[in-house]
């Protein structure tokens, strides 16, 4: 990551040690800290044990969602593997809530914030970071105080406004506030101070004007930071359930984590329903997190979440 | 740097400064305004003082609602800075398969808290595994009502959310670890310290300021509950709305026949005042790093 070149990052850190580690292992000796084959052992077991108890709990759910009808969920003696495995509760729950028209909203509302976020904290980032002009520190001092902000104090005259613009109950306004975030504008501001200014002036002799120099210099070299907004903003996106389930009434128009809490207070009935559903919310996240995870653990170690 | 029009960085950052002016000031400052009135969903809007301030001071719901966000400070504290340390120690090192461990133990936290919620209720339901293999090992008779009992959801409830943000805090600490110098550990090896008092004296020392943030981003997050509790208890807040939290009463009172925007405002406040201290603490924090 271009970013913050300043920081040590722990996947270089480690890196580095394990090369040691390594060198000091094949000179013969027992080398410092290199560990025993029952020291190995115990760490696989205990990361097994972990393992079990993370995953556990998501795979009781997916085997609830892969049960017939005619076997009991309510494990008087739990049993995990599925006797007659079908898929038909991925089908019949669509019959009793309409989840796919929620997967859809879900990803409208994310296509909005994904692309309000990158356009908008893009350019706005690297007003703040490269151009001199009256105001900026203000506009700054601005952003950085909406930091103190949580969400939740301003969230209900939020939905004042947002029924005043005449958005409620609408995906509009479920994506409208979120989608250029304050945080990312800052850390796109950090990710544009930290490309070399020698590169910018070099282009400003050359004849360049402001958007030959963001398209061909600054962009080109904060991408990094951009690929960590999208992948944040589309799980902010996609899990956000506080809000939507403030601005939205009609149930045809639910997100999925709010269709996901209607479906599982109203009909508590069938438990295979309410675990396909879980699934049809959770799996798409697993998929987009298996993908991109080297990004992930980047993004959190440079603060991108905002805790 | 320069540019021809003195107007180009505000075409730039104008998108930006009208979020920011909408979506974030104004909000700001109307939840004030909005606290000094009795705004409801459907009308209402008349300037009423502080009554809404004094409604704070009597209601019971909301006293037990910050209780509850102390005792979850309480559990979560202890217990979120120090397993995701042991845990991030336990995935330190680069053995065969170790990405594939941390991934998944980092999961939980990229899991809606919605998808977490009803995952976690159907495990602790009264038919549902926990109570299972307790009937099973014969641990306990009759099922253990982890959803309904006052203070049994509140603790299910901190149990999922430490469950949730274990493989976040583990990450956060593995980032320290990396910082913390390796010859430390190996001069302390040479004069003989065991792993033990080398865990004590160098490693503890080294993220004792990651400890610090840790402790920071979990008293804020404490304060911000919602979604565990909402999803777990069914909105219902468990027996006489009595597990509540401060977001939840916010939540409620900004909605139906008996919302009050006026008061829901005058609850933002409050829980805004709560996590000032932290907050502020953090941005001290980060400023410190950069």
């Amino acid at each position: 990551m271009t970013t913050l070149p300043t920081k040590t990052t722990p996947q270089g850190a480690q890196d580095t040690t394990e090369k040691t580690k390594h060198s000091k292992a094949t000179r013969g000796a027992r080398g410092f800290n290199t560990p025993s084959p029952g020291g190995i052992a115990v760490r696989y077991l205990l990361l097994l044990l972990v393992l079990l108890l993370v995953i556990g709990p998501f795979l009781w759910q997916l085997s609830t969602s892969l049960k017939g009808p005619a076997e009991d969920v309510y494990s008087r003696t739990p049993v995990f593997l599925p006797d007659q495995p079908t898929l038909d509760n991925y089908g019949k729950v669509a019959d009793t809530v309409p989840v796919w028209t929620y997967a859809l909203n879900s990803v409208l509302v994310a296509a909005v914030c994904i692309t309000g976020n990158v356009v908008g904290c893009t350019l706005a980032g690297y007003a703040l970071a490269r151009l001199r002009f009256r105001g900026a520190r203000l506009v700054l001092g601005l952003f950085l105080a909406t930091l103190v902000l949580p969400g939740e104090v301003t969230i209900v005259s939020q939905y004042v406004l947002v029924r005043g613009l005449g958005l409620a109950d609408t995906l509009a306004g479920v994506a409208l506030p979120g989608s250029i975030a304050m945080l990312n504008v800052l850390l796109m501001r950090t990710a544009f101070a930290a490309v070399p200014a020698e590169l910018d002036q070099a282009a400003l002799v050359d004849g360049a004007n402001v958007w030959q120099r963001l398209w061909h210099v600054g962009l080109p070299n904060v991408r990094g930071m951009i690929s960590v907004i999208v992948i944040f903003t589309f799980i902010g996106a996609w899990d956000d359930f506080l809000w939507p389930l403030i601005v939205l009434n009609d149930p045809q128009k639910y997100t999925l984590t709010v269709g996901l809490q209607y479906l599982n207070g109203t009909f508590s009935a069938n438990p295979r329903l309410i675990a396909a559903g879980t699934m049809i919310a959770f799996l798409p996240i697993v998929v987009v997190f298996g993908l991109c995870q080297r990004f992930f653990f980047r993004g959190v170690e440079e603060g991108a979440v905002k805790g | 740097m320069t540019h021809r029009r003195w107007f180009t960085p505000w075409l730039l950052a104008g998108p930006a400064i009208v979020w920011l002016a909408v979506f974030n000031l104004w909000p700001a400052v109307n939840t004030v305004i909005l606290s000094f009135t009795n705004a409801k969903p459907l009308g209402g809007g008349r300037f009423t003082g502080l009554e809404n301030y004094g409604r704070l001071l009597d209601d019971e719901q909301l006293a037990d609602a910050l209780l509850n966000s102390i005792v979850f400070m309480l559990v979560c504290l202890p217990l979120l800075t120090v397993l995701p340390l042991l845990l991030a120690l336990l995935v330190q090192r680069k053995i065969p398969g170790i990405t594939f461990f941390r991934t998944a133990f980092y999961t939980p936290v990229i899991a809606s808290a919605v998808v977490v919620a009803v995952v976690w209720g159907w495990v602790l339901d009264d038919r549902g595994l926990v109570n299972g293999l307790l009937r099973q090992t014969g641990l306990a008779g009759s099922p253990v009502s982890f959803l309904t009992d006052r203070w049994l959801l509140l603790f299910s409830a901190i149990a999922l959310t430490v469950w949730k943000g274990l493989g976040y805090y583990m990450v956060i600490y593995l980032s320290a670890l990396g910082n913390v110098p390796r010859e430390l550990h190996e001069a302390a090896a040479v004069d003989g310290a065991g792993s033990v008092r080398r865990f004590w004296h160098i490693t503890l020392p080294g993220v004792r300021p990651t400890m610090i943030l840790i402790s920071a981003l979990i008293s804020v997050s404490s304060l911000r509950v919602f979604s565990e509790l909402y999803v777990l208890s069914n909105g219902q807040g468990g027996p006489g709305g009595r597990d509540m939290s401060v977001v939840m009463l916010i939540q409620m009172y900004s909605r139906g026949f008996n919302g009050h925007l006026g008061y829901a405002s005058a609850l933002s406040l409050l829980l805004f005042l709560v996590t000032l201290g932290p907050m502020l603490f953090l941005m001290r924090l980060n400023r410190k790093a950069a």
